[in-house]
């Protein structure tokens, strides 16, 4: 739409200038030649230098700053690249440190209540053995006690009998026939007492 | 400033009149803008290539942008062959650039309107193409006016054609320059005086139109400079790359 009104536009504006050539007259300027040699000539002066300043100064410039920041930008990707390898690489490494701490902190730990057992094997059974024995000492020395307890029991009797007798009686008492009284009623209650 | 409208688009001397034998080569407002164009290119483009910072400053990131721009336009018309002709297609376009945008501001003057600057260059490039394409195929460049895949009965007349669509190319490349720099131009010129010829009252519709006129004449400026630089590629690449 803009654009055919803007060629409709074109074309009436061409009435115009016809009726301003009309009125003045002169034509296009751009079809009198008069100035055309020195137009080509400056031309191809200005156009050439530049040319020639921007082929050789300045586009070469344009394009080592281009070039060198691509592979500046190229580095520094590839470097980062390189640290976040690293940087994974190490995170691995850290990993399997942690890892291997764990296995061995595992075993230590394992090794240590292996030999806290041991220790405590080794010592209950050095401990149960002084306990059997002490135990076996004792029972022997209450079987001791046990075996001469009759005896001990005989003569304090015997004593005990004869002393009582002394007081009661007055009178000293031959310790034999007392002993042999006694040595008879152990005898015989000896059973009812040691369950022998 | 007259009334014509096509009076904007007179040379005149400014200086003495210089004539080297019988060729008058005197300075005029059409060599003061090809030499303002370039100068300000050069300027341009010599402070934004100075420095080389990785973070690019803005100047050199116009720099570096048209040179990319223009670098991919080459690459995508006429691939990796025309890498050498690479700064001429760059000048080009920023010499028809510039000098488009230069007759954007009042009371200068357009170089590209003149149909003698566009024919040069077109012409330039014509002969140019033209021998570049002989040095790179020999003879067998002609074989572009044969294209492959056409009856056998229609081909005198495809060639015909093939040979006056080639020949023509100069002039349909510089006249569609000039035609679109001189016709903008005047449009704005007759509606500029339309403001004036119709007052303080109906002279709002053609001011307003006279605006958005100039935005579309600085799209059709920056358009008609990558047309020109985009066919001579497209030009450079039947050269280059023989298809047919």
């Amino acid at each position: 739409m803009v654009k055919k009104i803007y060629f409709q536009s074109i074309f009436f504006s061409f009435f115009f200038i016809k009726e301003a050539f009309a009125a003045e007259s002169g034509g296009m300027p751009q079809l009198n030649p008069e100035f055309w040699v020195s137009q080509i000539f400056w031309l191809i002066l200005t156009f050439g230098i530049m040319y020639l300043v921007l082929s050789k100064l300045i586009l070469p410039k344009i394009s080592n700053n281009l070039e060198s920041r691509k592979s500046q930008i190229l580095e520094n990707i590839e470097a980062a690249e390189k640290q976040r390898e690293d940087s994974d690489a190490k995170l691995k490494e850290y990993d399997e440190i942690i890892s291997k701490s764990k296995l061995e902190a595992n075993s230590i730990f394992n090794q240590a209540r292996e030999k806290a057992l041991k220790d405590i094997g080794a010592k209950r059974e050095v401990l149960d053995k002084q306990i059997d024995n002490e135990i076996a000492e004792a029972e022997k020395e209450i079987d001791a006690l046990r075996k001469n307890a009759p005896d001990k029991i005989n003569k304090i009797a015997i004593e005990t009998s004869s002393e009582l007798l002394q007081k009661l009686i007055g009178a000293e008492v031959n310790n034999s026939s007392i002993s042999a009284i006694v040595d008879d009623l152990s005898k015989r209650n000896g059973d009812k007492y040691y369950g022998n | 400033m007259a009334a014509n409208p096509m009076s904007q688009f007179d040379v005149y001397r400014i200086g003495p009149e210089i004539k080297v034998g019988a060729f008058d080569i005197s300075f005029t407002n059409a060599s003061l803008f090809m030499i303002l164009s370039t100068v300000s290119i050069l300027l341009i483009f010599n402070l934004g290539s100075k420095k080389n910072s990785i973070l690019p400053n803005k100047i050199q990131l116009l720099s570096e942008l048209s040179y990319t721009f223009v670098s991919k336009m080459i690459s995508d018309t006429a691939g990796s062959k025309a890498k050498p002709y690479f700064a001429f297609i760059f000048s080009l376009f920023m010499f028809v650039l510039f000098c488009n945008m230069f007759g954007m501001i009042p009371y200068t003057f357009t170089v590209t309107s003149h149909i003698i600057v566009t024919f040069v260059l077109a012409a330039f490039i014509f002969i140019g193409v033209t021998v570049i394409g002989f040095i790179k195929h020999g003879f067998g460049y002609l074989k572009l006016f044969v294209p492959s895949g056409v009856p056998a009965v229609l081909l005198p007349l495809i060639v015909v054609i093939e040979i006056i669509s080639y020949l023509s190319r100069p002039i349909s490349l510089s006249v569609r320059l000039f035609a679109n720099m001189m016709a903008g131009h005047t449009m704005m010129k007759v509606f500029g005086g339309f403001v004036i010829s119709l007052g303080i009252v109906g002279g709002w519709l053609p001011l307003s139109f006279s605006v958005a006129l100039t935005g579309l004449e600085i799209l059709v400026a920056f358009l008609q400079a990558y047309v020109f630089a985009i066919l001579t590629c497209i030009y450079l690449n039947d050269a280059l790359n023989l298809h047919h």
